[in-house]
């Protein structure tokens, strides 16, 4: 749900990282607010246990600069990966206006991906969207590792729709500029329909 | 898709602007904000350098949503109001017509009693402005369909492409 402000000339978008745990969907936003200049970044919230696991959500709200006379703003949120958190991760998915899936390469976590692709799937329905209209990119990530799959082994088994995919390698930022690029590019494509 | 989006037009943002500065002095309050369910900040009034309203705003989101969470997991449909009392600090949240939040942080100037009741005044006006706000928004999408053209509606790939240039 973008939030539009004629007043203040801002828009407001909400992007999701989804994906299994431990994935890298946090190091993908530490990566970001790492690489952003102090000017267009907030504070990078991490809910986490003590053992840096996310117990609710990260947030990282970014200022991406003008379009059209419009500041934009997008706040990008992850979800915590484990399976028991899905309560909290139906939460995370209120509002949202763009999802990225964080896909682990390595083979041993080829099942998770599916169960929690299947997850996001059945709880954005639950919120009344639909996987195949949100816009929605598709990251595959630790391609560094010995044990990755190949990624077009990966793409038979995660792609949904020909979304945007992108291979990285988040904690060297590999593709991870990529990923937020391509998801902001579609959500913001969508408000021209609306 | 779920909700529609939070269009905010000039004349309503004042409106919500005065509703919550008034509400900050009659409360006694240090800062008033009202945020959307979504986490998205909407108008903030009050001693605003001392916090990071943005994050402040994404909380309190997160906040009520899990809170909602736990109403609902005990068969309550919401609770309306989240009390959080510090050492000095304290904060009052309230849900205004079930899609907005209400923020206030008071200190021991103001008392839990006097917040709640010009709370609840400020909120039923809160309330009116944004079911106006959501009546004109559904004139307007009437008026797109007609030929009303979106500010959006001329974003270009190169538009977007310049937003991560730097």
């Amino acid at each position: 749900m973008t939030f539009i402000n004629y007043a203040a000339r801002e828009i407001n978008c909400k992007i999701v990282f989804y994906g299994p745990g431990l994935g890298g969907k946090t190091t993908n936003l530490q990566y970001i607010y790492d690489r952003t200049n102090a000017n267009s970044k907030g504070k990078l919230i991490s809910l986490a246990t003590e053992t840096d696991r996310t117990l609710f959500f990260d947030f990282l709200p970014l200022d991406l600069g003008t379009v059209r006379g419009f500041r934009t703003r997008f706040h990008l949120y992850t979800v915590p990966g484990q399976v028991f958190y899905d309560a909290s991760r139906k939460l995370i998915l209120k509002g949202v206006d763009g999802v990225v899936f964080v896909a682990d390469s390595q083979r041993a976590r080829a099942e998770s991906n599916v169960e929690s692709l299947q997850n996001l799937d059945k709880n954005l329905k639950e919120q009344g969207y639909d996987l195949a209209v949100v816009p929605y990119v598709l990251q595959f990530n630790k391609r560094d590792l010995p044990t990755a799959m190949p990624a077009d082994e990966m793409y038979q088994q995660l792609n949904i729709k020909g979304e945007p995919t992108f291979e990285a390698v988040a904690p060297q930022g590999v593709g991870v500029f990529e990923t937020l690029k391509a998801v902001a590019k579609l959500v913001l494509l969508e408000l021209k329909k609306k | 898709m779920a909700s529609p989006d939070l269009i905010m037009y000039d004349e309503e943002f004042q409106l919500i602007k005065e509703i919550i500065s008034r509400l900050r002095v009659e409360a006694n309050a240090k800062i008033v904000f009202l945020v959307d369910k979504n986490g998205q900040q909407i108008a903030a009034n009050g001693d605003l350098e001392s916090v990071d309203t943005t994050s402040l705003a994404s909380l309190t989101a997160g906040n009520v949503a899990a809170t909602d969470g736990l109403a609902r997991l005990i068969g309550e449909k919401e609770f309306t109001i989240l009390f959080h009392e510090g050492e000095k600090d304290n904060i009052h949240i309230s849900i205004v017509g079930q899609r907005v939040i209400l923020v206030v942080i008071f200190d021991d100037r103001s008392s839990l009693g006097l917040v709640r009741l010009r709370v609840r005044k400020a909120s039923m006006e809160l309330e009116k402005v944004f079911q106006d706000l959501l009546k004109k928004v559904e004139l307007e999408k009437s008026n797109l369909a007609s030929g009303f053209e979106s500010p959006f509606a001329e974003i270009t790939d190169e538009d977007i492409d310049n937003l991560f240039s730097e």
